[in-house]
């Protein structure tokens, strides 16, 4: 099993229904996952802020959600996790991959890096970080514990844990 | 007609449906003519209004109506082609284009100007996208609810706002008792 098919087969496993991407390099695998799985009904969003509401509304519509997406969207969306997600009091599971960390080939993605984890425990966001393949089997513990609490909880994967960028 | 008469005149229509209704001015009003467990009343996040129906248009089989405004609307453009691209037959968006920006003092929005949103709409791939007179929402609102397709309607009205109280129930109460409503 890939990590990218372990990585949904917990999400299936916790009843998670409903999930929106916004892509990224390294989710491609993941994501491919995602919407081959007859268990999760696939809409990929066109910003991060439209998928965290899209996610909200199935929540409430009685379906567990999660996102996917790139860190740098977390600049994106901190109203929306603020305002609704947390003011709300509703749970999301954020994949998210971890761009900027090492063996990163684009300069740019460390300076959205160094802010990440920064601005995660700014918001009080409980944060998990998978380095390595073997971390991800505390996804499902990650995921039962976003549901009890309801809160987001962010999950960042960064290029180790992927495997790298190929040649790069 | 201004905003809050439409919201009056559509007020014994939509009260038996989920019902999303936009930040500021627009859900005051809502909860001021006809508060309802069945109402979603967004006291943060502009723009969201129609990311939130949809999810929840596609999560369950009630009826689902969004209540947006053209500038809420043009903040999150993206969401008319995540719109025409999911399509939820229980789910309508009533967009209330009175060309400003309602509830920060009226400032005027590019969707009174040059910028058509049910051009923009059918240009996203929507496909049963309804323009009306703001005399004419609440029967434009019945047929579609009425029809059972996906619709966007764009009700033209009149700038204006009347004065209203806040919000002041507990985001967790209003969330719940939607969701108990969706449920049940
Ligand atoms: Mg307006």
């Amino acid at each position: 099993m890939s990590v990218s098919q372990k990585i949904v087969a917990d999400l299936v496993a916790n009843n998670i229904e409903f999930i929106t991407t916004v892509p990224c390099k390294q989710l491609a695998g993941v994501i491919d996952e995602v919407e081959a799985s007859p268990a999760i009904h696939h809409i990929p969003a066109n910003k991060e802020d439209e998928g965290i509401g899209l996610c909200a509304g199935a929540w409430m519509g009685g379906k567990r959600p999660a996102i996917i997406m790139q860190n740098t969207a977390i600049g994106v969306v901190v109203n929306t996790l603020v305002t609704l997600t947390q003011f709300y009091r509703m749970p999301l599971p954020m994949l998210i991959s971890y761009r900027g960390e090492l063996r990163e080939p684009v300069a740019c993605q460390v300076e959205m890096a160094v802010h990440t984890k920064a601005l995660l425990n700014q918001l009080h966001i409980p944060t998990y970080h998978f380095h390595k393949e073997a971390d991800a089997a505390e996804l499902d513990a990650i995921l039962k514990y976003t549901f009890m609490c309801n809160k987001p909880v962010a999950i960042l994967t960064d290029a180790s844990f992927w495997g790298g960028y190929g040649d790069q | 007609m201004i905003r809050s008469d439409v919201l009056r005149d559509i007020a014994p229509i939509i009260r038996d449906h989920l019902v999303v209704c936009n930040i500021g001015l627009p859900s005051q009003e809502l909860h001021l003519i006809d508060d309802q467990p069945s109402n979603f009343y967004m006291l943060g996040t502009m723009g969201l209004s129609s990311s939130i129906g949809l999810g929840v248009a596609l999560a369950q089989d009630k009826k689902v109506i969004s209540i947006d405004g053209d500038g809420s609307v043009l903040t999150n453009f993206g969401t008319l082609p995540t719109i025409a691209n999911n399509v939820a037959d229980n789910f309508i968006l009533l967009i209330i284009d009175n060309g400003s920006y309602g509830s920060t003092g009226d400032q005027p929005t590019y969707a009174g100007m040059k910028t058509s949103l049910t051009a923009v709409a059918k240009a996203c791939g929507c496909e049963n996208v309804v323009e009306c007179q703001a005399e004419d929402t609440g029967r434009v609102l019945q047929e579609a609810l009425d029809g059972n397709k996906m619709t966007i309607i764009v009700c033209k009205c009149e700038s204006g706002n009347i004065k209203v109280p806040v919000i002041t129930m507990d985001p967790v109460v209003i969330r719940d008792r939607f969701m108990k409503t969706a449920a049940g």
